[in-house]
């Protein structure tokens, strides 16, 4: 009996080791670029030449990578703030314009309701790369060209399906009852909404942020295209600049500081809400 | 508004839902506007100027057909077609290798799972542009990882560049890309994975099922709605394929790396045919539209069979 317990109990023994043998070689391989990366970018500029073998600063940490980055086109500090400003333009712009949509679409009878929504949605079969160049042109028809309130109107645009979409389906979630006890004490419209269903509608509103904040920050073709002069350049345009790099030579450093300054913000904004990016990711592959 | 509407008043009747009409057609006014603005009339647009010569200065020209004439018998735009067809059968395949083994691993709550869900799954959230970038020094020859560490290993004799050659370079994208993409396609297969009833698996564990009898003949066909939405988010994806090519090779060694979407890119805003890239936009949009139609099939024949 005893042996028989002793061999079950190493055979699940060895399973968990198996198990998280497996897991940790996993995490390692999708973990690791991301590592080698950050580290590497704080090496100094005699180091930064070489391969990162080992990755981290031998002869102290240095922050001559991103001095380098800062070189290029208008200074790291306004491309990001570029960025920024694009990414959380869209966010705003996407919740309320969604927000908005989602509420009437859920609550209100108009004629055309369900073929309006179904061309919202539909626009998701287009892929936005095929219809740049008379974005380009309207952009420019509006006095919009080379702007980052344009290139934020093409990011919200195309958030609007799945973020109408989340918004219509959690205004819809919001029991009926709640509306009409609220309009008894008086609220109507607009402020019945911000004041009563908003709050209530918050997750939603949090997956909705969370999907147009790394688009749009993400996002990398269209600004390419949108923008042309430098200073309006987003991080990942300014990056072709130091991927080209001059005269024949790319300081690899350069390259390093930048995807560390690219990617922390995406990875920081994903693990603080992860649970409203799942929810919208569920949402969108159950339908 | 769900009052019934009474005979003596009904004036009042219809002016309230002519109002509350147009209140919901004023809460959804913004969001169409925007679709409209910057979807459908530049699609109409697309559409329009691939039938003309469409210079970035001076006046456009009609020449109806002449565009899609041209497509037909430009080498270079087939060469990217059949690039990227390549590409996607490749990665979509390499994607699915890695991902459905994913799948399972994470599938059984066990301790540090959602850990290691958490982790796989990190490369998603950044930018495909990020991700080129990074992994565009790990493969340089002489300042990155992958080369000199090889090298220390003793698995080649001397330092490879990686991205001189169109093979090597295409599997280092491909292997870029799976690790980018992997952890999503695991996710959306872990939904359908976790939709199976237990019983079932037990069920056929029971009668004698061997593991791979059980995948074949149970769990493949009771996930054959999220394989068909997995499969169809790869495909799509791939077909769009810009970001890496355009930042790791730059269209690559032989210009072998030229993606439709980059060629389009080429034509519109590096040579400045914005009538014959808005020519190669319709095809391209033509292609995905056949694929979502495709993808609305599938889904419908898994619901039929589910």
């Amino acid at each position: 009996m005893t042996t028989r317990r002793e061999i079950r109990a190493r055979k699940t023994f060895w399973n968990r080791i198996a198990y998280h043998g497996v897991g940790i070689g996993t995490a390692f391989f999708f973990l690791a670029p991301f590592l080698v990366g950050f580290l590497a970018s704080f090496r100094s500029n005699s180091e930064n030449r070489q391969p990162p073998l080992p990755p981290w600063p031998t002869s102290g940490i240095s922050i001559d990578a991103y001095r380098a980055l800062d070189g290029f086109g208008s200074g790291v500090w306004q491309h990001t703030v570029n960025s920024l400003i694009v990414s959380l333009g869209t966010v705003v712009l996407t919740v309320v314009v969604s927000v908005l949509a989602g509420y009437g679409f859920s609550r209100y009878r108009f004629p055309l309701k369900n073929a309006l929504f179904v061309l919202i949605i539909a626009t998701l079969m287009i892929p936005f790369q095929s219809i740049l160049t008379p974005l380009f042109i309207i952009l420019a028809k509006l006095g919009l060209n080379n702007s980052l309130f344009g290139l934020m109107l093409i990011y919200v645009t195309l958030q609007l399906p799945f973020s109408v979409f989340m918004m219509r389906n959690a205004f819809d979630a919001v029991p009926k009852e709640i509306e009409e006890a609220a309009r008894i004490d008086g609220a109507r419209d607009l402020r019945l909404l911000v004041r009563v269903l908003i709050p209530l509608v918050m997750p939603g509103v949090a997956t909705v942020s969370i999907f147009a904040f790394l688009n749009a920050w993400n996002e990398f073709l269209a600004a390419l295209v949108l923008l042309s002069s430098n200073e309006n350049y987003t991080l990942p345009v300014l990056m072709t600049a130091v991927r080209a790099g001059r005269l024949g030579a790319i300081n690899w450093g350069a390259v390093q500081a930048g995807v560390t300054v690219m990617v922390v913000p995406c990875l920081f904004v994903f693990l603080l809400l992860q649970r409203y990016y799942m929810r919208g990711l569920m949402a969108g592959a159950v339908k | 508004m769900t009052m019934p509407p009474v005979a003596s008043r009904p004036p009042r009747a219809r002016r309230r839902r002519n109002k509350s009409s147009l209140a919901g057609l004023i809460y959804i006014a913004p969001a169409m506007a925007l679709v409209t603005v910057f979807f459908v009339i530049p699609v109409l647009f697309t559409l329009w100027m691939s039938l003309h010569r469409w210079p970035l200065l001076g006046a456009p020209r009609w020449i109806g057909l002449g565009n899609y004439a041209r497509m037909l018998t430009d080498a270079r735009f087939f060469t990217a077609l059949s690039f990227t067809a390549h590409y996607t059968v490749v990665v979509t395949i390499a994607i699915f290798a890695v991902a459905f083994p994913l799948a399972f691993f994470v599938e059984k709550q066990k301790p540090f799972i959602s850990a290691y869900r958490t982790v796989i799954f990190l490369p998603v959230v950044v930018g495909l542009a990020s991700a080129s970038l990074l992994w565009v020094w790990l493969a340089n020859v002489d300042s990155g990882l992958f080369a000199p560490l090889f090298q220390a290993l003793g698995l080649t004799a001397g330092r490879v560049n990686l991205l001189a050659t169109f093979d090597i370079a295409f599997l280092t994208i491909i292997i870029m890309v799976v690790w980018k993409i992997a952890g999503f396609t695991m996710i959306i297969l872990l939904t359908g994975l976790q939709a199976i009833p237990a019983e079932l698996t037990e069920a056929a564990r029971i009668d004698g099922a061997r593991r791979w009898q059980r995948f074949r003949h149970l769990t493949l066909p009771l996930m054959r709605r999220t394989l068909a939405l997995a499969l169809i988010l790869s495909i799509t994806g791939s077909i769009l394929a810009f970001d890496q090519f355009y930042i790791m090779t730059s269209g690559g060694p032989q210009n072998r790396m030229i993606s439709v979407v980059y060629y389009i890119f080429n034509q519109s805003f590096v040579s400045f045919n914005l009538g014959y890239g808005a020519a190669l936009s319709i095809a391209l949009l033509a292609i995905l539209v056949a694929i979502s139609v495709a993808q609305l099939w599938l889904l419908k024949v898994g619901e039929d069979r589910p």
